[in-house]
């Protein structure tokens, strides 16, 4: 079936464009420990998405007016390299960079624990190096699993996907091309370990029906996002043994 | 891996009967679960947490090897491996009243220097002080410092100082590990350091093994042969 405008995003045998079945993933590539100088970091790709996440802290904040007296303030930078994008991207903080960066920030500070280390910054750089369509899930996918890397102790670890609605129908993991012609986009972050979502955003319209079953479809993928997370983090210490 | 051992990741459940640093384990009411990747050792049916990683939280008493980097008019900033950074002041390296008429401060300690010292006070509102009057306290002035990750300082030195008595026996090295992740290395010749330094790093490496005091002292005979020590 077509769109009015005669696009249509999905085979006839009822995949999608990429081959992919509305409930399937991109392929998910993981790294830990990418970057020497800080922390903790970590590379995470989902299909040609890519983003790189490093972590530095706790540290003393350079600005002391920013420390917060009973625990940690986290500072998150989402940012999107000039190159990430086919028509080169500014490299100054856009209006979307900043909210993006505030969202991600508050998905990540129920899961970490802050307290611990009062007065303190822990710093999260999330930096996309080639954008296709789910760069905050992506970016907070790969800013857990660096924090996690740097040793900052944490509830549990986040994961989060996009589902999107096109031609009226749910499909998981969206891509660029897909997210330009669809209906709506929601992309969810959530700690399965724990229950808890911590990013949830909508963009376009969903009955509440759409949005149940979306969310059900995010969830179900995050955790296995989540149990890869703790796969890649072990892998470390397992190629190590003797 | 040797049975009853396993790698943990953060959010894994964990019996409620878990032990291990508190501030480490998380507790759900019904189960916890490790704040950091860490080792869970099953032993008669007792659960016991080992963080892997984790960064130096000053505690009053600790024996700390810190690095002078600033100065102040009464005072010394010491990065004690730390996210907060230590205070040391004139007067308590003199143990005297410091006068600044007639004691030059950089004559004493300067930019760059270790030093060897016990946090005196710290509650996490303000930075913690340190003291140098005590046995073996002050300044570094011989040796090598190295550093490793804080959470590895217990295995470095091993049950009953199993593991930093081997090293010093077999290397000749006098080796005193603080829990900020310095160490430092006081060894008769130039191959026992090195020696002493790639027995400290394999054993960092490789922290979460079994049987690792005798890899390390096998290494340490292997090098010994090479390098005719």
């Amino acid at each position: 079936m077509a769109r009015k405008d005669g696009v249509t995003l999905f085979r006839e045998d009822g995949t999608r464009l990429d081959g992919r079945r509305p409930d399937e993933m991109r392929p998910i590539r993981m790294e830990v420990g990418v970057l020497e100088n800080a922390d903790g970091s970590a590379m995470v790709e989902f299909g040609r998405t890519k983003v790189l996440a490093a972590v530095y802290g706790p540290r003393e904040p350079v600005q002391k007016y920013i420390a917060i007296p009973d625990k940690a303030v986290l500072r998150v930078r989402y940012h999107m390299a000039p190159f990430s994008t086919s028509e080169r991207k500014s490299p100054a903080p856009s209006r979307r960079e900043v909210e993006l960066s505030k969202v991600i920030r508050e998905a990540l500070e129920p899961v970490v624990l802050t307290d611990q280390f009062p007065r303190t910054a822990i710093d999260v750089f999330i930096e996309v190096l080639q954008a296709d369509g789910g760069t905050r899930t992506t970016g907070l996918t790969a800013a857990s699993l660096a924090l996690a890397d740097a040793g900052i102790p944490m509830r549990a670890l986040v994961g989060g996907v996009a589902v999107g609605k096109i031609q009226d129908k749910l499909v998981l993991d969206i891509d660029e091309f897909e997210d330009n012609y669809a209906e709506a986009d929601m992309p969810v972050g959530a700690a399965p370990d724990i229950g808890l979502v911590t990013l949830f955003q909508i963009n376009g319209v969903m009955t509440r029906e759409e949005v149940m079953k979306g969310l059900d479809m995010a969830l179900e993928a995050i955790n296995k996002i989540v149990e890869m997370e703790k796969e890649v983090l072990k892998s470390k210490y397992v190629k190590a043994e003797v | 891996m040797a049975k009853g051992r396993r790698i943990v990741a953060p959010g894994e459940q964990l019996p409620p009967d878990t032990t291990g640093p508190e501030e480490y384990l998380v507790d759900h009411g019904e189960w916890k679960s490790p704040a950091t990747l860490g080792i869970v050792d099953e032993r008669d049916g007792k659960h016991v947490f080992i963080p892997l990683q984790g960064v130096y939280v000053p505690r009053k008493g600790d024996i700390v090897i810190g690095l002078i980097t600033g100065q102040g008019i009464v005072n010394w900033f010491v990065d004690i491996n730390s996210p907060y950074q230590a205070i040391l002041t004139v007067q308590d390296f003199l143990g005297r009243p410091f006068n600044p008429m007639t004691d030059d401060m950089s004559k004493l300690l300067r930019i760059g220097d270790y030093v060897k010292a016990q946090v005196q006070a710290f509650d996490r509102t303000r930075n913690p002080t340190l003291t140098v009057q005590g046995e073996g306290l002050g300044r570094i002035v011989e040796g090598k410092i190295v550093e490793v990750l804080p959470s590895r300082i217990p295995r470095i030195i091993g049950k009953k100082h199993s593991m930093i008595n081997m090293i010093s026996e077999e290397t000749g090295c006098e080796i005193y590990a603080a829990v900020n992740g310095r160490i430092h290395l006081k060894c008769p010749n130039e191959d026992s350091e090195t020696i002493a330094i790639l027995a400290i790093k394999k054993i960092e490496r490789e922290t979460h093994t079994v049987g690792l005091t005798e890899r390390v002292k096998r290494l340490i005979q292997e090098e010994k042969k090479v390098r005719g020590v």
